[in-house]
């Protein structure tokens, strides 16, 4: 069992009356990446959030590397050190430079020296491909470059697992390819991720696995070769031939 | 005909500058030089000024330091008024409306003749000690507080809730997230209102004349009522004042206009 580093157990989340997750099991092993897709509305991104206790489940447990983050014992932010997030709108602080906003978690949370934090994010910023921005502002780059920014900034944390809630779809298109390499090469040096995405092509590229949701619960799970080119369900059918036909 | 042609002629951007010139500050500013000019020529004037000029001292030091508390009381209130602690936030909602329901010359009696004396014989201070500038000082952040809870509130919650996601799920807690992601960010975005509140309360603080501290409002009172200059007196008090106030709005403007372009 220690090789799931991700346990979901049985989520659910309501919003108000309406439930937005229905009763989701998912369990991630080490090192696997894991891409969820499905229409908007569908819980995926809830279900992200709620690894990372962004949101709070309504019922059900999280358990990240054997530790249960309902339980009121567990610190949640030392659990959240070690999960990176990376978000549709990249969320970098506006008021930071580059490089301030890859060493202030460190500074704070991991509590490194400056020129420690400041060696990482460099090693960070180089892995991510834009060094030479390490002075400037969030707002003088552009979607793409504040995109793999964000990544190096959760990667200085030396999470064990990242998370990506859309993180091309604020993108412009040229600008997918550049966020998605940084993401495909993460994959490839064996980080666990778990993506929500509609990039089909990462997901064939780079997934052990492919969850489809819709209306809140879990629809299929397999290879993304299977779910992909035969799915098995009606509704991974209907919502695959909607996004592959053009 | 693709509609009408937009003019750019010389004549035109004359005519822009001609109306986007300050003339509200000429304006302001001869009634300045004219008041300058009496005061250095007219006896009366002079006098005047002598006798009010030195309370600029008193005016100076209890807005300043009535403003740095406020900044403190408002900000603990501001952030109290978004806590997700009910007890906490009440505690900060009923203190702020309560201030805000109550006119500030009123408050000023209140605190200085009502709150302060059980208070100070709480802290086993006697209440003589407390001089009428420091009742004066603890009413003027007492209300200013409540004022600028308000604006801190609006600065934290103009701040896009994915900052604060952001910093959390970096694993900082709270407390860091707030110090060091969102009020930076917040207090950028609302200091010019601070400044223009800064300014208020160097009006208001006039209101502390009439618990007999000796600022310029106080003085100017003294000396028309001694020597019944009611004209001079007050002329010279509103010279003060709009002195004061219009350089502190220029320099405000000046900083906003800064802080603009830096977005830009």
């Amino acid at each position: 069992m220690n090789d799931e580093i991700i346990i979901i157990d049985n989520l659910h989340k309501y919003f108000g009356s309406i439930e937005a997750v229905k009763a989701v099991n998912l369990q991630v092993k080490r090192g696997e990446v894991v891409v969820v897709v499905g229409p908007s509305g569908s819980g995926k991104s809830t279900v992200l959030r709620c690894i990372n206790h962004l949101e709070t489940p309504t019922s059900g447990a999280v358990y990240i590397d054997g530790v249960h983050l309902e339980d009121k014992q567990t610190d949640i932010n030392k659990v959240r050190a070690e999960v990176g997030m990376v978000f549709q709108q990249f969320n970098l602080f506006p008021h930071l430079t580059v490089l301030e906003n890859v060493t202030i978690a460190q500074r704070k949370v991991r509590k490194r020296s400056k020129e420690e934090a400041n060696e990482i994010a460099m090693e960070q910023l180089r892995h991510v491909g834009i060094p030479e921005k390490a002075s400037a502002y969030p707002r003088q780059l552009s979607g793409g470059q504040q995109q793999r920014v964000a990544i190096a900034r959760a990667l200085a944390m030396q999470p064990k697992i990242m998370l990506f809630d859309e993180p091309t779809s604020a993108l412009d298109p040229e600008m997918i390819k550049e966020v998605l390499d940084v993401m495909l090469q993460l994959a490839e040096e064996g980080m666990t991720m778990v993506v929500v995405t509609h990039e089909m092509g990462f997901a064939r590229a780079a997934a052990r696995r492919v969850v489809f949701m819709d209306n809140g619960q879990v629809i299929e799970i397999d290879t993304p070769q299977v779910l992909f080119d035969k799915p098995k369900h009606d509704r991974t059918k209907l919502f695959l031939s909607k996004i592959l036909a053009h | 005909m693709t509609g009408p042609e937009i003019q750019a002629t010389p004549d035109s951007s004359w005519q822009n500058s001609w109306r986007e010139f300050p003339w509200w500050l000429v304006a302001i500013f001869v009634f300045l030089a004219l008041m300058g000019i009496l005061i250095i020529r007219n006896p009366a004037y002079n006098n005047a000024f002598q006798f009010i000029v030195p309370g600029i001292q008193v005016t100076l030091y209890t807005t300043i330091t009535a403003f740095a508390i406020a900044l403190v009381l408002g900000l603990l209130a501001g952030l109290g008024r978004i806590s997700r602690n009910t007890a906490v936030r009440n505690i900060a909602i009923t203190y702020i409306e309560f201030i805000r329901g109550v006119p500030t010359l009123v408050l000023i009696f209140t605190v200085a003749f009502v709150l302060v004396p059980p208070v100070s014989n709480a802290l086993q201070v006697d209440n003589r000690i407390v001089t009428p500038n420091t009742r004066a000082i603890i009413a003027l952040a007492v209300i200013y507080g409540a004022f600028l809870a308000e604006i801190f509130r609006a600065g934290i919650e103009s701040i896009s809730k994915g900052q604060m996601e952001a910093a959390r799920s970096l694993g900082m807690t709270y407390t860091q997230s707030m110090r060091y992601i969102i009020l930076p960010q917040a207090i950028r975005n609302i200091s010019p209102a601070l400044g223009n509140d800064f300014i208020a309360m160097l009006k208001d603080s006039s209101l502390v004349s009439v618990l007999a501290v000796r600022d310029i409002t106080q003085l100017a009172r003294l000396h028309a009522g001694s020597t019944f200059r009611f004209r001079e007196s007050y002329l010279v008090l509103t010279f003060l004042y709009l002195s004061m106030t219009i350089i502190l709005s220029l320099l405000l403007r000046w900083y906003e206009q800064r802080i603009g372009k830096d977005r830009g």
